[in-house]
């Protein structure tokens, strides 16, 4: 079975790879381009450890066929910061404390940074529904809807 | 694993073409969000896919000339979320599909797939069925139009015949005091498969007597099922009218027994929902 060349776009820059028809978008930018930061949770699209951004909207990459990606803007976890400046989101989760063993936060974050590029002022009712698929299992999740509202507050001001 | 072929067809031709000429097992790609669970459980194998969303068309909204609204059969629940006129015109099929999953599945789960995957529990098919909703099938003979109830007709399986695919859904256009809305019963409020769902479309009279009505019950048999609406037509809904309807949304349940609730616990929340839901459609109508 000969693979997949699909041309993309990650993190701002253009991308090629090659992918098998099974292979999810998560496998591929874990497994064959080193980007690592999303995680695999569950595989099943219920848990958000790998949620990516598809041309700017929020989606599962283990949801995703690699192939599908052909043609379209990804951005990961890795593209969030600026270089060495880390992101109003990712300072809030640390000053926050909203992480422990910190497996589901990129997923949190970019669920976050989708969340507040279409709404800079949530509720904290619509944080919690807008991040009802991304599971922490060390916080209690009050930590990150905290970070997810100074974020937001942060962003708001500059 | 067997071999997969993964094809991405940019016409609906094509992909029909595709689709009739293939040998083996073939699944339709929309959203992706049901089939690669499935695929990665192992509970389907196919070895060909078709992804329609190279398609030009098969993801948007449309509204037509006459006010009614064509869907491509690709299109997100995100999608429908963000179209001010179809949430107002059809709130009830806005809210089902965006009650399907996260909101990371909302970013892809697309209403052809809700169909096709044919669960009884899919949220948007009774919301659709309640408001009226047909499809546009594409096949090997051309394309045919189908009411959206024709199409589920097992848990798992459909009515289309081999190499057709839905291309779109079509949407009446909002005649006088018509109000549509869709609910379900899980033990949360998030991210769960209906126990029960319930869409109800009425069209009220100058004076607020529901005309005409369609009840569509979800998760309390083997497809969608409807009720008969000649329980609330003639009536402002009152209450012996709401207890003619929960009766009647009762006598159409044929569930199963299994984790999410029992036989006898779908079969009452069933009654329920059938009144809440159609409370709020009366009232969208501008009943009260």
């Amino acid at each position: 079975m000969s693979k997949i060349h699909v041309t993309t776009s990650i993190n701002g820059e253009p991308a090629e790879f090659l992918a098998e028809a099974h292979e999810s978008l998560l496998d591929v930018l874990r497994n064959n381009l080193n980007l690592t930061g999303s995680k695999e949770g569950c595989g099943s699209g219920d848990c958000g450890a790998c949620s990516v951004l598809l041309d700017g909207r929020l989606v599962c990459s283990c949801l995703m066929l690699a192939a599908e990606a052909g043609g379209h803007e990804i951005t990961t976890i890795e593209g969030i910061a600026d270089g060495d400046k880390l992101h109003p989101i990712q300072t809030a989760f640390l000053e926050n404390a909203a992480l422990q063993c910190g497996f589901c936060t990129p997923g949190f974050i970019v669920a976050t940074k989708a969340l507040l590029d279409k709404n800079p002022d949530p509720s904290e009712t619509e944080i919690r529904y807008w991040l009802a698929g991304n599971l922490c299992r060390c916080t209690g999740y009050d930590k990150i809807v905290r970070a997810v509202v100074d974020a937001a507050a942060e962003m708001r001001g500059s | 694993m067997p071999s997969l072929t993964y094809v991405a067809p940019t016409t609906v031709s094509d992909a029909v073409k595709i689709l009739a000429a293939a040998s083996g097992p073939t699944r339709v790609m929309s959203g992706g969000t049901d089939l690669l669970v499935q695929l990665r459980s192992g509970r389907t194998k196919p070895d060909l896919i078709v992804d329609t969303k190279k398609i030009p068309g098969i993801i948007g909204i449309t509204q037509n000339a006459d006010g009614g609204f064509t869907i491509g059969a690709a299109t997100s629940g995100a999608l429908l979320g963000e179209h001010a006129a179809l949430k107002a015109a059809y709130p009830g099929i806005v809210e089902a599909a965006q009650l399907i999953g996260s909101t990371q599945v909302q970013g892809r789960a697309s209403l052809a797939g809700n169909l096709c995957n044919a669960s009884p529990a899919a949220d948007s098919v009774p919301a659709m069925i309640a408001a009226g909703t047909t499809v546009t099938i594409a096949g090997p003979a051309g394309t045919r139009t189908a009411a959206v109830e024709t199409i589920v007709v097992a848990p798992g399986r459909t009515s289309l015949a081999k190499g057709e695919m839905v291309t779109a859904f079509h949407l009446p256009p909002v005649k006088g005091k018509t109000g549509d809305a869709y609910l379900r019963f899980i033990p949360r409020t998030e991210m769960d498969i209906a126990v029960v769902g319930c869409g109800v479309s009425v069209t009220l009279d100058a004076a607020g007597t529901i005309t005409a009505a369609k009840i569509s019950m979800g998760a309390v048999a083997p497809t969608q099922v409807q009720v008969d609406p000649s329980c609330i037509i003639g009536s402002k809904l009152d209450d012996a009218a709401l207890a003619r309807l929960d009766a009647a949304a009762q006598a159409v349940c044929n569930p199963i027994d299994d984790k999410r609730g029992t036989i006898e616990f779908r079969t009452k929340v069933a009654g329920v929902l059938a009144r809440r839901t159609a409370a709020i459609a009366v009232a969208r109508a501008g009943g009260r």
